[in-house]
């Protein structure tokens, strides 16, 4: 410790450079955070061993409807405790840029695969009585100021009633409170509307359904009970694929963009880009303190000290930057990241950072720590 | 009084390109424990190099180098920077003064090679300061402090660690006539008041009388007898 004044004076002797290379590092560490506490947070996410949920589609497409009665077939398997079904409703309140993530299902089931939502008995009740009724996610509901009692018109361009017209009307029976982790999900912000009641409404494509959720009894098990379930709906005209919950999402995002690479990538180019700039910052802060690097050898310092000198002070201007990037990403990160992940930095990935500032330090302090070890007093002093 | 630097047929080479250029031929020389010495020379001459090998910033190609009992030119060069820390204390030409760090920091540099606490390296600190009447300007910045205060801050330093010897480069070269007169004074106090043992490279006659005795250095041999001055 009686070292730091020495390090600290020398890391500001020249402060703008210093502030600058700061401001890089901090920002590096920054994107580091964010892209790799999202991707993390997807990865942990997804890899929830005790997820016991699978999803089944129809093998063309997620897309393409099955048959509701499939499901009576589904439940049949053993080690299936209950099945869900969900329909896209593809709507919208008021113009069809406030899209609302609205879908149609047996809302008694669903509460029961999905108890993460905290649908209340009450709320299922209400549902029963009210066959224009929609549950709703407490974020759409503040999202909008809607309350109970609310009657919500929502449009859509997929689904003409049989009455016609594309204009549905829906009556707020509820709002759900989910848990933290999923109330900052899609599921946290849903519209539930009854499906029978959106089924007999409806003009065309009846008893169908895009999508069966099936809650299993062992998660251990859900490779051998998807097989079985896609095996009942083999050589038919609709088969089946069915697989673990998380599987799924994952096969989705990565339609939509493989955020591993894409974060790797990224933070691998930056943290590159950043290895030269710090080490030429701290070569530069070097060179121009040989005569004083020579003074502190003639008095008495011997190279190794004055090498752990500089690389104290490269591991210093990392280290400070990039904690102050790292928990800026921790602030950004509840803010952006719920729309991922879970909506908070995993401590692996802090840790991580913090590893990698220290190799930052030492990759680009080391070069000018070796020059100051083998600086020769007196060539240095005469300035040779 | 008994030798502090004794050198031994002390020979010294620079390898110049593919040329081998010797600045020193086989000097021999004794300097005893609370002298004021005065090493002067034209530039080249080779006197600066001799004060080198005598505070061990350099290894002699031939010959021996004796201080306070101990063969320097055999040390490596981690067991020499240990040596210097123990037992020299440098003032240079242009000062060399850490310009981050205030007088009492740059002071406190030598101090933290030992074992010294914290508390008690304040103290010496502020007694090396108070020696050179700079105690009042402890947290000035050397930007902050004229050249011969600059100069006096440098001393502190030199002091602190109470060194064996006290080498000095020029340590006029760099100022008037008027502090140098007092860098010189105070160097002479250390001298015959502490006992420092002084050795200090000079053009300046003026600075050199001075000192208790002076020698001449030119094309790297120690060209007359020793002679004494009266300081």
């Amino acid at each position: 410790m009686k070292y730091a004044t020495l390090i600290w004076a020398g890391l500001w002797r020249k402060k703008a450079r210093t502030i600058l290379t700061m401001l890089s590092i901090l920002i590096a560490f920054l994107l580091f955070g964010l892209l790799q506490g999202i991707n993390q947070g997807i990865k942990s996410g997804l890899s929830d061993t005790r997820n016991n949920r699978l999803w089944s589609v129809n093998h063309m497409s997620a897309v393409s409807s099955m048959a509701v009665s499939d499901m009576t077939r589904m439940q049949t398997v053993k080690g299936v405790r209950k099945v869900a079904h969900m329909s896209f409703f593809g709507g919208y309140f008021q113009d069809a840029k406030n899209a609302i993530p609205a879908f149609a299902t047996n809302i008694d089931n669903f509460a029961a695969v999905y108890p993460e939502l905290r649908i209340t008995p009450a709320q299922l009740a209400a549902m029963d009585t009210t066959r224009d009724g929609a549950l709703i996610g407490r974020p759409l509901a503040e999202k909008y100021a809607w309350k109970v009692g609310d009657k919500i018109p929502l449009g859509t361009s997929i689904w003409t009633k049989k009455e016609g017209g594309n204009s549905w009307e829906f009556n707020i029976v509820g709002i759900y409170d989910a848990t933290p982790d999923f109330s900052r999900g899609p599921l946290g912000s849903g519209f539930w509307i009854n499906y029978d009641y959106w089924d007999e409404a409806r003009l065309y494509d009846p008893h169908r359904v895009h999508q069966f959720i099936i809650q299993i009894d062992d998660p251990s098990k859900a490779a051998a009970i998807s097989a079985a379930i896609d095996k009942l709906f083999e050589n038919s005209t609709e088969e089946t694929k069915t697989q673990p919950e998380n599987a799924a999402l994952q096969a989705r995002l990565k339609q939509l963009a493989d955020i591993n690479f894409i974060a790797n990538s990224i933070v691998g180019a930056v943290m590159f880009t950043l290895l030269f700039l710090t080490a030429n910052t701290m070569m530069q802060s070097v060179r121009e303190r040989i005569p004083e690097l020579a003074v502190l050898k003639t008095l008495g310092f011997s190279g190794r000290r004055v090498s752990a000198l500089v690389i104290a002070e490269s591991l210093l201007l990392c280290l400070f930057a990039a904690l102050a990037g790292l928990v800026l990403s921790m602030g950004a990160i509840k803010v952006i990241g719920s729309v991922f992940g879970p909506g908070r930095l995993p401590e692996a990935v802090f840790v991580e950072g913090l590893l990698i500032a220290v190799a930052l330090a030492i990759v680009s302090g080391l070069p000018p720590a070796l020059r100051a070890q083998r600086l020769n007093i007196v060539d240095a002093l005469a300035e040779r | 009084m008994s030798n502090l630097v004794t050198l031994k047929d002390v020979v010294k080479r620079y390898q110049r390109g593919k040329q081998a250029v010797e600045v020193l031929h086989g000097v021999n020389l004794q300097i005893e424990q609370g002298e004021f010495l005065a090493l002067m020379g034209p530039s080249g001459s080779g006197k600066t190099t001799l004060l080198n090998l005598i505070a061990g910033l350099d290894h002699p190609t031939e010959g021996e180098v004796t201080v306070a009992g101990e063969r320097i030119d055999t040390l490596s060069g981690g067991q020499l920077a240990k040596w210097r820390a123990r037992h020299i204390g440098f003032v240079f030409q242009f000062y060399n003064l850490l310009p981050v760090l205030s007088a009492a920091r740059n002071v406190e540099v030598p101090l933290l090679l030992t074992k010294l606490s914290s508390g008690q390296r304040k103290q010496n600190v502020k007694a090396a300061l108070e020696l050179v009447g700079l105690a009042d300007r402890a947290t000035h910045k050397p930007n902050e402090l004229s050249g011969g205060q600059q100069q006096r801050v440098s001393i502190a330093r030199a002091l602190v660690a109470d060194p064996t010897l006290l080498v000095c480069d020029e340590p006029t070269g760099d100022l008037d006539r008027e502090n140098a007169e007092e860098i010189l004074k105070l160097l002479q106090a250390l001298n015959s008041q502490h006992g420092k043992t002084v050795i200090m490279v000079t053009h300046d006659p003026l600075a050199a009388d001075h000192a208790s005795r002076i020698l001449h250095v030119d094309k790297g041999r120690l060209t007359d007898s020793p002679t004494r001055t009266a300081a």
